[in-house]
């Protein structure tokens, strides 16, 4: 452990990313204390700049809601549908290549088609019929992000499996009688784990993204605040008011940089034989 | 006979082109006019199809027997005079003389009685409900038209626009198949206009009438409409010069305050007077508790329409009193307060029926400004203690939901006709409530006593009992609060100020470019 934090450090972006996701996650976590009020509230005359109101730091949008009330609950949502859909998209692509990448043959036939077949299908499109098709709510969102984000997941994972699975620790396990499930469960994936762990904070990074993007298009749920929504809802005014989809996307772009930063630093902490960086 | 009409009119002329001609110089000839058409226009045969950016273009090409000032009082089109009988039940009609239609052939009784007795009843449903109401019609020579109602109906002056009774040439289209007439490609009417070329996805070309029926008229030599499918594009086309006319709704109501700060930009609220559209939100009231008139009435109150009109019209429209627009015939501004005042909402959601249920809001589809605005009234409802949700769908989801009242409230607006005899009973009427229709009464109002007093005041011959009647009918509307009305639209005609006349009707630039010039110093 110590080892890990002393190579994730070294790697100075990683560091910065960890700081900035933390102070997001704070903001998260402590919106509903530092603006109880909801952020739908229409509180000021609207179109209000930027430090002009000693009350709203970060002025107010088309229908006078504090915009800082609005980033601070829409940290929330963004962090909520990036963890969440993440562990769908895990809890369906593991087992899938888990599975497709130990058994070969014909189960890795079947498994790899299916999952190719959605990966022939931009991932983007596919969540906008999904969402089309699901009243856009909180929950569809989530499951619609997790079904276009789960293929690359069994592809890594498989990849993993077959250079594992021909491992001589796991033939010894063989040897020593343990049943497929126990192999896999305690020799094979563990071992898979770091790529696991570097793809998944990417991941989280990509679904906010995802997320932004659907709400931008006003597919998202409408009855929540999130940081696309709010740039979709400021898109129309940016000749007039550029602030109002400037200061969300500044939130997005520094949560996901954070993310992949600290993607790259978890990178180098796991493997830190496949770094670029390596001693 | 004749004579005495044609010098009332003579007179009513001069009284009318006097204080223009004062304001704005001789009419100059000459020039072309560019103007944004927005959406295409699906067909242009005015008989068949009545889609608003329709009824823009071809209302150019196809004329009625009358049109409607701002005060909605008829005057002649290709009707010199008209007599209505003192029972209300004859409508006679005399024609000017020698009007042609595009093609060269003479407009005549036939083609009036043609067009309303036969094409409109199969084409056009609403012409088709007015037509109904009569029971012959007569031509006795060429120039006079005699409509021979079965019982009087007031409002039947108000139908003659181009929008609900073109004229249509009785030699191109008698004995055929209408809808599928290949002459539907190429419009003919009598209109100032002729229709030239159309290039689809980039623009209409409508080239001046030179056989036009007034002297001098038209003055443009052509009207080019095009096809910008962007707000924000078509804003900039009116930046560049490529346009130089703007129909309400063509740009974004945030836009707007830019745009008339442009050099040598005109703006006018005035046009809709005919429309008088209105927007309010369905209340479902076969849902509880939104049956109960006490939850109605604190949503009323709850609603902040000034801040609505403000922030997101830019103050253009009017905050709704009622179920009739201030531009309706009939309309009482004097009816019960339904103004906004949360601590009166709250006290009446108190004493209600209401029990925290979730209320279901859906918005209207039709972009950003809707969209907010149904943000901004879920936000009201919320705080007066209601719990509300909103429902995203698209245009083909909004009309089905509402079409089988799959809702609990619901964002509308829709267009009055200029009586509420035309426009408006419609809405509330229990006999109009029939699921499957997203336009009729939806919110499933059940009044007999409304629909009583909407019956007899159609019928009244006179004008001054219908005021009456209306009045108490509007009373009675707005104190059972059967949807929550939201403000009378206001769809801003933006031009160029050296384009003159551009809006000269009830119809705004619906009513043809006829009176328009281009003053070229």
């Amino acid at each position: 452990m110590k080892d890990f934090w002393k190579r994730f450090r070294y790697n100075r972006g990683a560091v910065i990313g960890l700081v900035i996701l933390a102070l997001v996650i704070v903001t998260a976590i402590a919106a509903p204390f530092l603006f109880p009020q909801s952020p739908w509230k229409m509180v000021q005359r609207p179109f209000l700049p930027p430090f002009t109101d000693d009350a709203l730091w970060l002025g107010t949008d088309a229908l006078g809601r504090d915009v800082l009330s609005g980033l601070a609950h829409g940290a929330y949502v963004s962090l909520l549908v990036g963890l969440v859909s993440t562990i769908v998209a895990l809890a369906i692509g593991v087992p899938v290549g888990a599975l497709a990448g130990y058994f070969v043959g014909r189960t890795d036939d079947i498994l790899m088609r299916f999952t190719e077949f959605f990966q022939t299908i931009p991932s983007f499109a596919l969540a906008i019929v999904l969402l089309a098709i699901f009243q856009p709510s909180l929950t569809y969102v989530i499951i619609a992000i997790a079904i276009v984000s789960w293929p690359p997941v069994a592809r890594l994972v498989r990849g993993e499996v077959l250079s594992l699975r021909t491992r001589e620790f796991v033939e010894a396990a063989t040897l020593q009688g343990l049943g497929n499930t126990q192999i896999i469960l305690r020799h094979v994936l563990p071992n898979a784990l770091p790529s696991i762990i570097v793809l998944a904070s990417l991941m989280v990074a990509q679904a906010i993204l995802l997320e932004s993007s659907l709400s931008f298009l006003g597919l998202g749920d409408p009855n929540i605040m999130s940081w696309g929504y709010m740039i979709g809802a400021a898109r129309t005014v940016i000749r007039t008011a550029w602030w109002l989809s400037f200061l969300p996307g500044m939130a997005i772009l520094l949560t996901v940089l954070a993310l992949n930063l600290i993607g790259e630093g978890l990178n180098d902490a796991l493997n830190p034989r496949l770094t670029r960086k390596s001693e | 006979m004749l004579r005495p009409f044609k010098i009332i009119a003579a007179i009513a002329a001069l009284a009318l082109a006097g204080p223009l001609a004062a304001q704005d110089g001789e009419p100059q000839a000459g020039g072309t006019l560019n103007v944004v058409i927005q959406p295409e226009p699906p067909g242009l045969m005015l008989g068949i199809v009545q889609n608003g950016p329709t009824q823009m273009v071809a209302g150019d090409i196809y004329e009625s027997l009358l049109r409607y000032d701002f005060d909605l009082k008829p005057e002649g089109q290709l009707a010199e005079s008209w007599e209505i009988s003192e029972d209300g039940k004859t409508y006679t009609f005399k024609l000017r003389d020698g009007v042609t239609f595009h093609d060269g052939e003479p407009f005549t009784s036939e083609d009036v009685k043609f067009t309303m007795d036969v094409f409109l009843r199969e084409t056009n449903p609403r012409t088709r409900t007015y037509m109904d109401r009569v029971e012959s019609i007569d031509t006795p020579d060429d120039l006079t038209v005699v409509f021979n109602l079965k019982e009087p109906f007031g409002p039947f002056i108000g139908i003659f626009e181009q929008g609900t009774a073109p004229m249509i040439p009785k030699h191109i289209y008698e004995g055929t198949d209408f809808v599928n007439n290949p002459a539907n490609n190429t419009p003919i009417g009598t209109g100032p206009f002729k229709f030239d070329e159309w290039v689809k996805g980039s623009y209409i070309h409508l080239v001046k009438n030179e056989d036009y029926y007034m002297e001098g008229k038209p003055y443009v030599d052509e009207v080019y409409y095009h096809v910008i499918p962007d707000a924000a594009s078509r804003a900039v086309a009116y930046e560049t010069g490529k346009v130089d006319v703007l129909p309400g709704g063509s740009v974004e109501n945030f836009d707007v305050p830019r745009i008339r700060e442009l050099e040598n930009t005109c703006i006018t609220d005035q046009g809709w007077e005919y429309f008088g559209p209105l927007s309010w939100i369905w209340i479902n009231m076969n849902n509880k508790p939104l049956d109960d008139v006490k939850v109605r009435q604190a949503m009323m109150h709850a609603l902040d329409r000034n801040f609505a009109k403000d922030a997101l019209w830019n103050g253009l429209g009017k905050v709704a009193t009622g179920p009739l627009s201030s531009s309706t015939r009939f309309y009482a501004g004097d009816t019960p307060d339904i103004g906004y005042d949360p601590e009166k909402a709250k006290a009446l959601l108190e004493d209600s029926s209401y029990n925290g249920e979730t209320i279901r809001l859906l918005g209207l589809p039709y972009g950003e400004t809707w969209q907010r605005w149904a943000e901004a009234v879920k936000q009201n409802l919320t705080e007066i203690g209601m719990t509300v949700e909103l429902v995203p769908s698209d245009v083909a989801g909004w009309n089905q939901k509402v079409a089988d009242r799959d809702f609990d409230l619901a964002f509308t607006y829709l267009y009055q006709y200029g009586d509420p005899a035309l426009g408006v009973s419609r809405t509330y009427m229990s006999t109009n409530a029939e699921p499957g229709s997203p336009w009729n009464n939806v919110s499933n109002y059940q009044n007999p006593e409304t629909d009583k007093m909407f019956d007899e005041a159609a019928l009244m011959a006179n004008p001054d009992d219908r005021v009456a009647a209306y009045k108490k009918i509007q009373d009675q509307i707005v104190s059972d609060v059967p949807n929550l009305w939201l403000l009378e639209l206001g769809f801003p005609t933006i031009y160029r100020c050296n384009i003159k006349n551009p809006v000269n009707s009830a119809l705004g630039v619906n009513d043809g470019f006829r009176d328009v010039w281009i003053d070229k110093n």
